[in-house]
């Protein structure tokens, strides 16, 4: 199936074109299935190319297919190309199949809706365009596919676009976004200007040749990050994606859970070499920004009501473990959680659509309670998500979280901290979600009337079209793990560390040792220590939030998230836009002034001298008579003539 | 210097048009339908004409083609001298005169509420840049015939190939000819006409302009700038950096805080032209490639936006945007047209716009490190302002004057759909038009290396690693 890898992209390409010129015509739940049946063909497509890519010898696992020249201009050679090799599978592999899962929920949760189908040409669209981004062969395809996903999450954020808050949080994450486009692209120049090309395999074969000066790496790693932090809502540019929730809910767990976010931390891993060249500080850059953002947004996860908002800032502080792990060296650690990331996420978001879709789209948290009585599907997967996430063993999220742990305590202790905090915390707010919304009383009866329901009220179980992605992924939750198992003595050999293994001819260059360091030595008892954190966090938020012993603890400050977002949008709407519009005036006033002046002013004098031509003979006689007058006095006078 | 056709191609298609119009001129005015009719029947020759022209263009050359060369006032030099690309500079400036006359006629008389003055400012303010360069035309011709020519010819390969001027000369003669096309362009900041003609113009009077009009500036550049004075433009090559990135940023600036849409979009103009002249004056293929694409660009991208302004005010009869709303709830093909051509504006890869913007960008950081640094932010501002602007007319609900908006008429789609049909083309497949621009430009780069001992910088080679560099 290697060779014929440009299906992988092209079945979402004809699913959208499909839609696009019938599917009003096929209209609802055909266009549906259109787009899901086009994700699938890929997905079975890269199955094929997987098990193609892993019968080849390890070293020899890179299939490069260029469809055609791009943009080729004297030294400036770029294709459109694909790459296909572990890293780039195990990411078509989980956008694919995530992706089927999420439209076939995204069947059930968009009926009714008037704009059934565009929704579906929109999600084929987003589904092509991740797809080029994972499969780039170079930066510039990688790069449309990155734009591309861009401005897919616009138009999906916006789906609702005639609340006006939906169009303005779909404006946020496109602007937002190019700020991190900007790095990117110099990034690609700076690339250019070093190497002549900008394909992965010239700059990382230049990184580790060492032909790439070491100021050059960095630069590029550091630009780069740039754009990781616009695409993967790391600080300071995460604001767009709490804003995202605005999108209908499959989105949510499609584009700002399971794959677009994870784009970022794709990149990162994908240059690893280039990073490995870079001055020290460069991975280190990375790994404090991605700590600070996993400890800042768990804080305000512990204070959200809506139940979107909660998963929101907890994938911006689940996507900063990942770059705290691609800080650290653990590049494998890193897509590791980002693929058990995605399993769980997505799962949580799709049972909080599920949720909103039973309360009849009420989100707020308070107004929950005591569904896992009505809902017991959607209550049972979403608590196996709960577990994997708060890194309960043996679900997923915890060999995940427990890898990047213990590289980050082998390159710095209060990184390693800063995590645990952040483990604990996760337990916590992931805990508290579920009781608010799953256990204790029902909260929602009280509000029946404003649902105009008037007793009638209900909340219920979701059809199967949309159950059923939620119980496949609550399975892979529970074994996601297994991809990469740590030994600690009783895994069997053939068992473990198959990601790593798949994953080694990519990421080798860029890989931490771990063996041999004294985190290494004592990783059984950073498991256990790690347990008893999720322990903590759990029977915290249980002692606070079912049993009422204690008081939440739910300050303003952290509901609002530190003020930071209102600060930015207070300069943006204040300062900002008054110097914006001082430019407008300052143009109209002073450069356009100038030139409107200068036409007043030849008018002004013109006015002036037209009065000297008065049509009258005599005027111009006299004027003939007193010129006449002054060249003879000029004469005499100063020339002394006579 | 062959032509594919003995045919008067380029003879054929300058004067077709003066033929057509002294026949719409006679044409009766009871019928307006002739006049309709022979217009039409004119551009579309026309067009096809250029196509034609465009196919048998030999892009493996960068040398003049379908040279067309007739003697016209033998006693001053001048001559009736076409070709792709090579001109007389008589003829250059006497049709780069002619061109604001109907334009002034299309502001002034068809134009909105304000179009006198508006006419009026753009035909005195270009005038006053053109005497500039008719004052320099002049001298370059007397000069360059006293100093390596000996005898007086306004012929620019002439000029170019052999005359040779003192650096001071050079320089002096190459800005009177910067002055008007740094106007026409325009280059901040002498771009104010450029808003004003713009708002005031008719709809076909404002896609002319931004899709013709101000090439001719740029154009100008290149060939009367670098290529006629290539020392004083590598001299002045600061200036225009600096002047570009300030009309990239200041141009975007200000179009965010435009409230009509047409102003707007014509500050947009000033903000892409400024990436064309950053791109000229970086002195490399792929910069100055990606400035000619981009020109075509611009003008399909800018023009197409006119057209769907044009259409909004046609329906609504403002253009301002605080009185449109939620328009893609009633018409969403019409928002999905202009959502399109957005996207190509603000720079979307995957459509044309992107490819001339990445072009011009790679390019110059080669030779303009910091100023492209600048000038990618404005990426992030084209966005915004252009975002911004879709979510006030189109998002939202739709209020009561809105609610009847008009979907996209069949017509109206037909006159959109060579434009979108251009943008998503040239977005993925540019290269039958980059290997048709880039051997000119490297014969232009080639004469001013050779003029000023400037040598292009080349990225350093990439590393064998590359395996499939060449092969396609």
């Amino acid at each position: 199936m290697l060779d014929v890898i440009w299906l992988v992209p092209a079945l979402p390409l004809l699913g959208f074109l499909t839609i696009l010129l019938f599917g009003r015509r096929i209209g609802e739940p055909g266009a549906g299935y259109v787009a899901a049946a086009a994700v699938l063909g890929s997905f079975l497509v890269t199955v094929g190319a997987f098990f193609d890519l892993l019968s080849i010898d390890e070293h020899h696992r890179e299939h490069v297919s260029v469809l055609f020249s791009w943009v080729p201009v004297s030294s400036l050679q770029i294709d459109m190309a694909l790459l296909a090799d572990p890293l780039s599978i195990t990411m078509a592999l989980f956008v694919t199949g995530i992706g089927f899962l999420i439209h076939l929920f995204a069947i059930g949760y968009m009926h009714g809706d008037p704009k059934f189908s565009k929704f579906f040409l929109y999600l084929n669209l987003f589904v092509l365009s991740m797809l080029m981004l994972v499969l780039g062969e170079n930066l510039l395809v990688t790069f449309l596919g990155w734009e591309g996903v861009g401005a897919c999450s616009y138009f999906l954020i916006s789906f609702w676009h005639t609340r006006e808050s939906a169009a303005t949080a779909g404006k946020k994450a496109f602007v937002t976004n190019r700020i991190g486009d900007w790095g990117v692209m110099l990034a690609m120049f700076l690339g250019f200007q070093a190497v002549g090309s900008v394909s992965y395999s010239a700059l990382n074969g230049a990184a580790e040749s060492g032909a790439l000066a070491s100021s050059t790496a960095t630069g590029i790693a550091l630009l780069l990050f740039v754009g990781a932090a616009g695409k993967s809502a790391q600080l300071p540019l995460y604001l767009w994606l709490p804003d995202a929730m605005e999108g209908p809910t499959p989105v949510s767990a499609l584009i700002h859970a399971a794959t677009m976010v994870t784009a970022g931390v794709f990149l990162m891993t994908r240059m690893n070499p280039v990073i490995a060249a870079s001055a020290d500080y460069a991975p280190q850059v990375i790994a404090w920004v991605g700590a600070i953002t996993a400890l800042f947004a768990a804080t305000v996860a512990v204070a959200q009501h809506d139940i979107k908002k909660v998963l929101a800032y907890s994938t911006v502080s689940q996507l900063g473990y990942m770059f705290l792990a691609v800080g650290s060296g653990a590049y494998v650690a890193a897509i590791f959680h980002m693929v058990t990331h995605a399993f769980f996420k997505a799962l949580m978001f799709l049972g909080s659509g599920s949720v909103i879709h039973g309360m009849h789209h009420e989100q707020d948290m308070r107004r929950m309670g005591a569904l896992r009585h009505v809902m017991p599907i959607t209550a049972g997967t979403f608590i196996i998500g709960w577990l994997a996430i708060a890194g309960v063993p043996p679900f997923a999220g915890f060999w995940s979280k427990d890898e990047i742990l213990l590289f980050t305590l082998a390159s710095s202790p209060v990184l390693y901290v800063i995590g645990l905090v952040t483990a604990v915390l996760t337990a916590f707010y992931m805990t508290r979600q579920v009781i608010m919304v799953f256990f204790g009383k029902a909260r929602w009866e009280s509000h029946a009337e404003d649902h105009g329901a008037h007793g009638e009220f209900r909340p219920h179980e979701s059809p199967a079209i949309m159950l059923f992605p939620l119980v496949v992924l609550a399975g892979l939750s529970v074994v996601g793990g297994a991809i990469q198992l740590p030994s600690f003595g009783i895994v069997p050999k053939g068992w473990r560390h198959h990601l790593e293994d798949w994953l080694h001819p990519v990421v080798a260059p860029g890989e931490a040792v771990i063996k041999g360091t004294g985190a290494y030595d004592a990783k059984s008892w950073l498991a256990l220590l790690a347990i008893a954190c999720a322990a903590l966090g759990i029977l915290a938020a249980i002692a606070v939030y079912a049993k009422g012993r204690g008081r939440p603890i739910e300050p303003d400050l952290l509901a609002r998230g530190w003020r930071y977002d209102e600060t930015v949008s207070a300069f943006m709407g204040g300062p900002g836009r008054k110097a914006f519009d001082a430019v407008a005036r300052f143009d109209a006033a002073v450069v356009d002034g100038a030139v409107n002046g200068t036409g007043v002013g030849v008018r002004a004098v013109a006015e002036r001298l037209r009065r000297g031509q008065t049509g009258f003979v005599r005027n111009y006689s006299a004027i003939v008579v007193a010129g006449v007058l002054a060249v003879l006095a000029w004469f005499v006078i100063v020339r002394g003539v006579l | 210097m062959h032509g594919a056709v003995d045919f008067p191609l380029l003879s054929m298609l300058v004067l077709v048009p003066a033929v057509a119009s002294l026949l719409v001129a006679l044409a009766p005015r009871r019928r307006p339908e002739y006049a309709k009719l022979i217009a039409t029947v004119t551009s579309v020759g026309v067009g096809a004409m250029s196509v034609w022209m465009l196919r048998a263009f030999d892009s493996h050359s960068g040398g003049f083609q379908f040279v067309s060369r007739h003697p016209w006032i033998e006693s001053w030099g001048i001559s009736w001298h076409l070709g792709v690309d090579g001109i007389s500079l008589f003829l250059f400036f006497v049709f780069f005169e002619i061109v604001l006359v109907p334009m002034y006629f299309l502001i002034g008389g068809w134009g909105y509420e304000d179009r006198v003055r508006a006419a009026t400012k753009f035909f005195l303010y270009t005038m006053l840049g053109s005497a500039f360069m008719l004052v320099s035309i002049l001298a370059t011709v007397f000069i360059a015939s006293a100093n390596g020519i000996g005898r007086v010819t306004f012929d620019l390969v002439e000029l170019a190939e052999e005359a040779s001027f003192a650096a001071s000369t050079g320089r002096w003669l190459f800005l009177g000819f910067a002055v008007a096309f740094a106007v026409k362009v325009p280059v901040f900041p002498v771009h104010t006409w450029l808003p004003d003609a713009h708002t005031q113009a008719p709809t076909a009077g404002s896609v002319v302009l931004a899709g013709v009009m101000l090439k001719l500036g740029t154009y100008g550049f290149l060939r009367f700038g670098l290529y006629l004075f290539p020392e004083a433009a590598r001299w002045s090559r600061s200036l225009w950096l600096t002047l570009a990135v300030i009309g990239i940023v200041y141009g975007a600036i200000a179009a965010t805080m435009q409230r009509d849409l047409k102003r707007l979009v014509a500050y947009s103009s000033v903000a892409h032209l400024g990436f064309i002249v950053l791109g000229t004056f970086a002195f490399t293929t792929q910069a100055i490639t990606g400035s000619v694409m981009q020109m075509v660009n611009h003008g399909v991208s800018t023009g197409a936006l006119f057209l769907l302004v044009g259409m909004i005010y046609e329906r609504r009869h403002t253009r301002q945007i605080s009185e449109l709303r939620g328009l893609q709830q009633v018409a969403p093909v019409f928002a999905a047209a202009f959502m399109v051509v957005m996207l190509s504006s603000i720079g979307v890869p995957g459509l044309n716009g992107f490819v001339g913007e990445y072009l011009i960008l790679i390019g110059s950081f080669l030779t303009a490190r910091w100023w492209v640094v600048v000038a990618a932010t404005g990426v992030i501002l084209a966005a915004l302002y252009l975002l911004w602007a879709y979510q006030r007319v189109f998002h939202g609900e739709p209020d009561e004057e809105n609610r009847s908006f008009a979907e996209l008429r069949w017509r109206e789609g037909l006159l959109l759909l060579p434009f979108i049909g251009i943008i998503v083309f040239t977005g993925i497949y540019p290269k039958p038009m980059l290997e048709r621009i880039e051997p000119a430009v490297q014969s232009l780069i080639e004469h001013v290396s050779e003029r000023t001992g400037y040598s292009e910088p080349q990225p350093v080679a990439a590393v064998p690693h590359d395996a499939h560099g060449e092969d396609e």
